[in-house]
């Protein structure tokens, strides 16, 4: 790792004002810190965020649900708020990485990072989510615009996720048995309005996406029978060593159809 | 350079060290506590895990300086008094290990998934628990074996947690 300088602010304000081009904010440091240790990264400062009170805690309140960037996986797994209305977000960050990655890793350093295997950008997708920063507010559709690309800018700090609960949610992954990381996981949930959101991680070559054919199939019939005779088109999905484009694309049905079950 | 101060294994420590310092070098090399091992150095093995305020964390993936003003506890903290741990004593029990390199790690994160399930584990939630635990040598069968007997003991009120 090249040498850096650490600052550990305690407001939004004093963290914004360290931030520059060649400075990073550190949340979890669970993909900063090896990234820097193979030299990928070399950034002159960086700035801790994990001890800035307006980054922390869960609220939910009816159906509004707001995590504060510097939550950790293991703080929304475990957080019987968020399992309440929306158990398939909870499931989904009790399935990122393992226990210590959980105790450290946080969402908003994981959307931040927008890697195509995360697990979040999925379900932020299919939720219709929104993502706060310092400077504004994103949609989740618009805040993702690519692999390992979001729409922030070199300084702009993730401060929240929001999102309205739907009437059920579920997730299903296909981990990577060595990384951990999703080699394709689903999100699905339905709303009170009958409407459908299905996202899709681990497979796009583009990062997550949504999937409108799966959503358009389960807003009339939300079992996953009704996903039966979806094709899914590998054009536009990951080849790698782990897996085909093809083999993506069933996994994509067979995992929609696993989350629909487990859907409550 | 960064000035540390730190609470490991109850006793206040102090230390300077450069701001990129890993947690698992200051323990080692700033504090000469070597039972933490540095196995893949890549975040995924687990021979490092240390608890940082009563947490499980990989301390080969934080640096010294996101630790500063935390109570860390070692792998040479949980013994009391000559006396094992319920976790190293079922780990000798049961044959959990056999080159020992993993060992520490894996111990500190049996102790951390003992306290979070509140002593009650299958051996399903055992498995998956210990996926950020690399073990070359045992097949795992006799850790899984030793983790259960440990959280037996340990909810049974029998022997209290050293921690
Ligand atoms: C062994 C292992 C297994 C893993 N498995 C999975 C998995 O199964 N699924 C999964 O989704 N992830 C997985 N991860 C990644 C993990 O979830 C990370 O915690 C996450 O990707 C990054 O979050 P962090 O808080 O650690 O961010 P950091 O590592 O601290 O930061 C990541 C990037 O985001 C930037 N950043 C951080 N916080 C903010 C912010 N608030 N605003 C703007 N930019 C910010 C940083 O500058 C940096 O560029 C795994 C990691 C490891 C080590």
């Amino acid at each position: 790792m090249y040498a850096t300088t650490y600052h550990r602010p305690t407001s939004v304000d004093e963290a914004a004002k360290l931030a520059s081009e060649e400075a990073k904010y550190l949340s979890g440091g669970q993909t900063l810190l090896p990234t820097m240790k193979q030299r990928l990264a070399a950034p002159s400062d960086l700035i801790d965020l994990r001890h800035i009170d307006a980054l922390k805690g869960i609220t939910v309140e009816g159906g509004n649900v707001r995590i504060g960037a510097a939550c950790t996986h293991s703080e929304i797994a475990t957080s019987e708020a968020i399992k309440g209305v929306c158990p398939g977000f909870t499931y989904l960050a009790g399935h990122i990485g393992d226990p210590a990655v959980r105790h450290m890793g946080t969402i908003g350093g994981s959307i931040a990072n927008n890697d195509p295997a995360a697990d979040y950008p999925s379900a932020l997708l299919a939720l219709g989510a929104t993502i706060r920063t310092n400077t504004r507010s994103l949609a989740a559709e618009d805040f993702f615009t690519g692999l390992f690309e979001t729409a922030l800018d070199e300084r702009e700090m993730v401060t929240a996720v929001e999102f309205t609960a739907p009437d059920k949610s579920g997730y299903s992954k296909f981990r990577n048995p060595a990384s951990r990381y999703a080699m394709t996981g689903v999100f699905v949930c339905k709303r009170s309005d009958g409407s459908v959101g299905v996202g899709v991680a681990g497979a796009g070559s583009d990062g997550a996406f949504r999937s409108p054919d799966m959503e358009r199939a389960l807003a009339g019939d939300f079992t996953p029978a009704a996903l039966e005779n979806i094709s899914i088109d590998p054009s536009g999905l990951m080849s790698d060593m782990h897996a085909s484009a093809e083999y993506r694309a069933n996994l994509i049905k067979v995992m929609g159809k696993r989350a629909v079950q487990q859907a409550v | 350079m960064a000035e540390i101060t730190m609470t490991v294994n109850g006793r206040t420590v102090s230390g300077t060290c450069e701001d990129r310092t890993l947690l698992v070098q200051f323990i080692r090399e700033n504090q000469g506590l070597t039972g933490t091992h540095v196995g893949c150095d890549t975040s995924q093995c687990g021979a490092c895990v240390v608890h940082v305020d009563g947490k499980a964390v990989k301390s080969c993936t934080m640096l010294a300086a996101q630790a500063n003003g935390s109570e860390v506890t070692t792998i040479e903290g949980l013994a009391s008094g000559g006396e094992l741990h319920p976790v190293q004593a079922a780990f000798r029990e049961h044959h959990g290990l056999q080159c020992g390199f993993c060992t520490p790690g894996m111990i500190m994160t049996a102790v951390d998934m003992i306290r979070r399930h509140d002593g009650k584990l299958d051996e399903h939630t055992v498995r998956s628990e210990l996926d950020g635990n690399i073990c070359r040598c045992t097949g795992y069968h006799n850790i899984v074996k030793a983790i259960l007997a440990a959280a037996e003991e340990m909810g049974s009120g029998s022997k209290v947690a050293a921690e």
